[in-house]
């Protein structure tokens, strides 16, 4: 079988970094090949290697048997690449067509094109209206403008960054059924994940990434989920210990509460009710932009909302701020670490300052204490192991995982009675993402109630005593997160966004 | 007071030629906030723009050249805040104000030796016997090829924005420039280009008050024009033809209180003067409640990072 | 300083004479008794001015009217003050005080609560101000506030001969009026703000990171009204002590830019409380130096505007391309 694309010695180094040494891999047609590796093994530097948006510093690519090495984009596209991407590279304010022209060299009429986007979706069973506006498209619905994005160029090669991380179970099984047909009729894919049962059931192939190299190959239907996650991470991985518990006395009790969401695409809260117990986690799954961060900011005071709506421990704090709801003992981590958890480019210390300073006693009638700041910040480095070289470093210094410790743990040591998080592990490496999760339980064993938001599934059965989801700013019934089935939450979280067509 | 003095056709004239600065000087920053850039610099342009067009008009004799002067001068200032936003990721709102800052003080040292100075005349369109109609015929067909040439500019950039895959792209780049990169398009190159516009129209604008509105050369001439015509912009929730509603009714106003001035009504002339201001703010107040429009990406830096 | 030497050659003056006497005669230079004093009467406004600015700019919130701000400051200023002549008594120039301060912080409230309450742009809103402010500055001087013995001429009694109402020098011949001492006390308080004050954190957590100030408790409106008010008050301050001191009396054309040229010493001064110090004694250096080659050289007026406006555009290549290039060496590659 010859190869589609080759990759031969490909290497990128960034000041500090090598992202890529040496990475060779090569894709036959209608090969699906899996590119395995935990946030930053150096996959993303390698697909935009192929994709014409970063310039390897050594090593050569071949395409069909001739050099390939696109010096932008429009030439890798030429050349029968697309590439679907992780943070979706749409435009909200415009139509489905409108972004689907603006990703080919050369679009036919906006009527030919509408027309063409129509067809390919009946082809691939990926029902999209192309006078849409992307903004007010669910998740699953905008990768779907990606795709066929991707598939009205014929690619010879799809490469997909991530794609499930924001779809519902049924969605993926759909994404699937499209991907091996595609493969079938000669497409090759380059599926990037570092979900394992996906890759197994999906993948005829794979390359795994450490720190930038290659460090195995496999054939994923026959190698165990467990033996490509040590491969990837290099270490034997500890599962979190959890101790049985009894849940006592309810600690925060959501009654019908409505908000509106402060930003323009921004999805409202509606009617949630839920109540959370001491020593209690709770699990909130569902796909992004269901309402995760308006949730959290109702939670957290950012939003303030009606009267009655919100309780804690019997009272009513819904008309309090953040300030006065930390004073309580309500504390939270919201989940865009740079900007809203942190700010870039203050110091560890003044970030300890953020939401430290009523609790930890740092603010003396208006006056700040910046020497208990830093010692909170060195405590917080030291309890949860941040890697930095102290707390003058700034927050964007840090890296993910290491800044995700940072302001778990600033939230963590606070002693919360209830403690709200927004995706706690998302792009955090394996381990960190295990201490970050022992955290959060050991911090319900000491009888904190935690709410626990997150889109990974795994994450939230491992350590929920009870999960819901939210769907369209909804919150369905919590049941008890021991026995649910992956069909069971994918129905809570709302099934197959806007496939109803799909279904005839 | 005396209304009857304020002869309609004359007014509606008028008011087409108060306007005109304002249309050029808004759809050049229309078309820079469409690709994400907020230029406060318009004032510091346009000025620039007045007195590079009212010194090549008198040097040359040629209003004409004078105009391309004008924008000439215009993109050129624009380029110097094009190269600290873009290039060294500086501020836009702070490198705008300095921009205006600059202009303003550029523009006097120009101008030191021009104050005073009638310009060559730019001569109206001869449309024959169309001028004759009575009524419309003064009011349409009595003007300077600029003046029209502002209409047609509104009217291309709306056909541009909607039709054109350069217009889509401007626009794109606008909504989200991290999207935009990821697609392969230059979003410097674009904004760049965009900038230079901006302030080409802008110099045209300004050389419009000092060559034919005024006609005379004074500095800091422009009065607040440039802001005016920032927040028209925003009137017109970045619609090009909302925007040439929008300078017609500015420009009415500022005809009609100097109008009233002339017609010597019982306000002070201070209050007169102050009311375009005052009715920007209260327009303002009014459309700001409605900011979807906006282009999404408007005023954040894009530092690209691979 | 260099393109500065360029300007001025390109201007058929002899650079090194230039830089010389801008920035040397008015310190050292034969009549320099003269001219430093000079040199805290012109620096004091524009270092109080931008001290309120900076906070505001520090925040994300540009209030770009302080012209009108301090314009306002010196009419309700010299209001009171006129308003009470020709009685002599210690409490009229306290008043004063207060009244110009209450001045620019109204005049400054009118953006901040269009901005609060229905989401206006505040620098345009502000910036219209200033035109508004000017004509009213007009209507005034040539109206209400016109000297009854002034022969018909526009503009006020001069309050530098109502004893009660005169800010006038401390020591005699220094410079050294209340305005000066305003203007350290403001650089003093707003260290200390940003340094040590929760607000002062707030202020700066703002600007940095919007969304992490709201998340860590800071209320937006009251920032905004805060920084806005504080900013417009100290404009007013110093409209209030330059009319009722070194101007003497309301003018249709008092003003002189103070409150454009402030927005220059906040950014030169990196919105730092001391750099605003050095920067507005620099700006300050730049005007006398400017009067003196005007005309001892023939310098242009214009041209030290231009040389200030050329002294902000390469402050911010430089800052930004220092502040890129740091960036640039640690960052984190995914």
């Amino acid at each position: 079988m010859t190869a589609l694309i080759a990759l031969e010695g490909l290497t990128k180094a960034y000041p500090g970094v090598v992202a890529n040494d040496d990475v060779s891999l090569s894709i036959a047609p209608g090969e699906v090949h899996a590119l395995l590796g935990e946030n930053g093994a150096g996959k993303s530097t390698l697909v935009k290697m192929i994709y014409g948006l970063v310039k390897p510093d050594a090593g050569h690519m071949q395409m069909n048997g001739t050099a390939f090495a696109p010096a932008e984009p429009r030439a890798a596209r030429a050349a029968g690449v697309g590439m679907v991407f992780q943070h979706f590279s749409l435009f909200d304010a415009l139509s489905v067509a409108e972004n689907i022209a603006l990703g080919m060299e050369h679009p036919p009429a906006m009527r030919t094109l509408s027309q063409q986007i129509r067809d390919v979706s009946d082809t691939y069973g990926l029902p999209l209206s192309p006078d849409r506006t992307v903004g007010d498209l669910s998740a699953g619905e905008r990768q779907r403008v990606e795709i066929i994005r991707c598939l009205l160029q014929e690619p010879k090669l799809l490469i997909m960054d991530e794609p499930t991380s924001v779809l519902t179970p049924q969605e993926v099984e759909i994404l699937f059924k499209t991907l091996r047909k595609l493969s079938a009729e000669g497409t090759a894919i380059l599926y990037i994940s570092h979900k394992l049962e996906e890759i197994r059931s999906l993948c005829d192939s794979a390359t795994i990434l450490r720190l930038g190299r290659v460090v195995g190959h496999c054939t994923p239907s026959e190698t165990s989920a467990r033996d490509m996650a040590e491969m990837m991470v290099g270490t034997t991985l500890k599962t979190p210990m959890r101790a049985g518990k009894t849940p006592g006395d309810v600690v925060l009790e959501l009654t019908e509460l409505s908000a509106k969401s402060p930003s323009a695409f921004g999805m409202p809260l509606r009617e949630i009710s839920v109540q959370v117990r001491r020593g209690e986690v709770l699990g909130i799954g569902g796909v992004a932009g269901n309402g995760q961060d308006e949730l959290l900011a109702a939670l957290s005071g950012e939003t303030l909302s009606k009267r009655g709506m919100v309780g804690f421990k019997g009272n009513d704090v819904g008309l309090l701020g953040p300030t006065a709801r930390r004073a309580l003992g309500i504390l939270s981590a919201p989940e865009e670490r740079l900007g809203h958890a942190a700010v870039p480019d203050m110091s560890l210390t003044e970030n300890a300052m953020l939401t430290g300073a009523a609790r930890e006693g740092l603010d003396r009638g208006g006056i700040l204490d910046w020497a208990g700041a830093r010692r909170f910040a060195e405590t917080i480095i030291k309890t949860f192991d941040v890697r930095t070289p102290g707390p003058a470093n700034a927050a964007r210094s840090l890296s993910g995982g290491n800044l995700q410790k940072f302001v778990i743990g600033r939230e963590v040591l606070q002693r919360p009675e209830l403690l709200v998080v927004n995706q706690p592990t998302w792009g955090v490496d394996a381990s960190a993402a295990a201490a970050i999760r022992q955290a959060l339980l050991d911090l319900a064993e000491n009888g904190t109630a935690v709410v626990v938001i997150s889109q990974d599934l795994d994450e939230l059965m491992e350590i929920s005593d009870r999960f819901a989801a939210l769907n369209e700013g909804r919150l369905s019934e919590p049941s008890p997160a021991q026995g649910l089935t992956v069909d069971e939450i994918g129905l809570m979280m709302g099934g197959a966004h806007g496939m109803e067509v799909a279904h005839v | 007071m005396d209304l009857s003095v304020i002869n309609p056709v004359l007014f509606v004239a008028g008011f087409l030629v108060a306007a005109t600065p304002l249309i050029f000087a808004a759809i050049g920053e229309l078309i820079a906030e469409k690709s994400g850039v907020l230029n406060l610099g318009v004032e510091g342009m346009m000025i620039t723009g007045a007195i590079c067009g009212f010194a090549v008009a008198v040097e040359t004799g040629s209003p004409l050249i004078g105009f391309a002067a004008a924008a000439g001068g215009g993109a050129a200032l624009s380029l110097l805040f094009a190269f600290l936003t873009q290039v060294t990721l500086a501020n836009q709102v702070a490198s705008g104000l300095a921009l205006t800052l600059f202009g303003l003080g550029l523009s006097a040292l120009l101008g030191q030796n021009y104050v005073g100075i009638k310009p060559p005349r730019l001569g109206d369109i001869d449309f024959g016997p169309l001028a004759d109609i009575p009524v419309l015929g003064p009011v349409l067909f009595t003007h300077d090829i600029i003046l029209y040439l502002g209409i047609a500019l509104v009217a291309a950039t709306w056909a541009v924005l909607k039709f054109t895959r350069a217009g889509l792209v401007l626009r794109a780049v606008g909504e989200s420039h991290d999207a935009a990169h990821a697609l392969g398009f230059k979003v410097k190159r674009i904004r760049t280009l965009a900038i230079m516009f901006g302030g080409a129209c802008a110099g045209v604008g300004g050389a419009y008050i000092s060559l034919i509105r005024v006609p005379q050369w004074t500095e800091g001439m422009t009065a607040g024009v440039g802001w005016i015509a920032l927040a028209l912009v925003v009137f017109a929730s970045w619609k090009p033809w909302r925007l040439l509603l929008g300078a017609y009714l500015f420009g009415g106003i500022t005809q009609l209180q100097l109008n009233l001035q002339g017609a010597g009504v019982a306000i002070p002339v201070e209050y007169l003067a102050m009311s375009p201001y005052l009715i920007t703010i209260l327009v303002l107040v009014i459309l700001s409640r409605d900011k979807s429009a906006a282009p999404a990406s408007l005023g954040r830096i894009f530092h690209a990072s691979s | 300083m260099f393109f500065g030497g360029l300007l001025f050659v390109a201007l058929g003056k002899d650079p090194v004479a230039a830089i010389r006497t801008i920035f040397y005669e008015p310190l050292f230079g034969q009549y320099a008794f003269y001219y430093r004093p000079q040199l805290l009467v012109k620096g004091a406004p524009l270092v109080l001015i931008a001290i309120g600015l900076s906070l505001g700019f520090k925040a994300g919130i540009w209030n770009i009217g302080a012209e009108g701000q301090y314009i306002m400051g010196a009419l309700f200023g010299a209001g009171v003050g006129l308003a009470f002549y020709p009685y002599e008594a210690w409490f009229v120039f306290p008043l004063m005080v207060a009244a110009g301060a209450f001045g620019g912080w109204i005049w400054a409230m009118i953006p901040a609560f269009l901005k609060v309450r229905f989401g206006t742009n505040e620098i345009l809103v502000s910036l219209m101000l200033v035109y508004v402010a000017e004509q009213f500055l007009a209507s005034m001087s040539l109206g209400l506030m016109k000297n009854p013995e002034g022969f018909g001429f526009p503009g006020s009694r001069n309050l530098q001969q109502y004893e009660s109402a005169f800010n006038a020098d401390l020591i005699e011949g220094s410079g050294m009026h209340w305005g000066v001492v305003a203007a350290l006390i403001a650089v003093i308080f707003a260290y200390v703000l940003l340094s040590k004050h929760r607000l002062g954190f707030a202020i700066r957590v703002t600007g940095e990171a919007p969304r992490a100030a709201r998340f860590s408790g800071v209320n937006p409106v009251r920032l905004v009204l805060f920084c806005m008010g504080m900013s417009g008050l100290l404009a007013g301050l110093a409209g209030m002590f330059e009319v009722s001191g070194p101007a003497g009396q309301v003018t249709i054309d008092f003003n002189v830019g103070y409150g454009f040229t402030a927005i220059i010493v906040a950014f030169l001064g990196r919105l730092h409380p001391v750099g605003i110090l050095l920067a507005g004694g620099l700006m300050a250096l730049t005007y006398i130096g400017g009067d003196i080659a005007q005309s001892q050289l023939g310098l242009p007026a214009a041209a030290i505007q231009v040389f200030q406006g050329m002294l902000l555009f390469f402050l911010l290549a430089l800052d930004m391309l220092t502040h890129y290039r740091l960036r640039f060496g640690t960052a984190e590659v995914v």
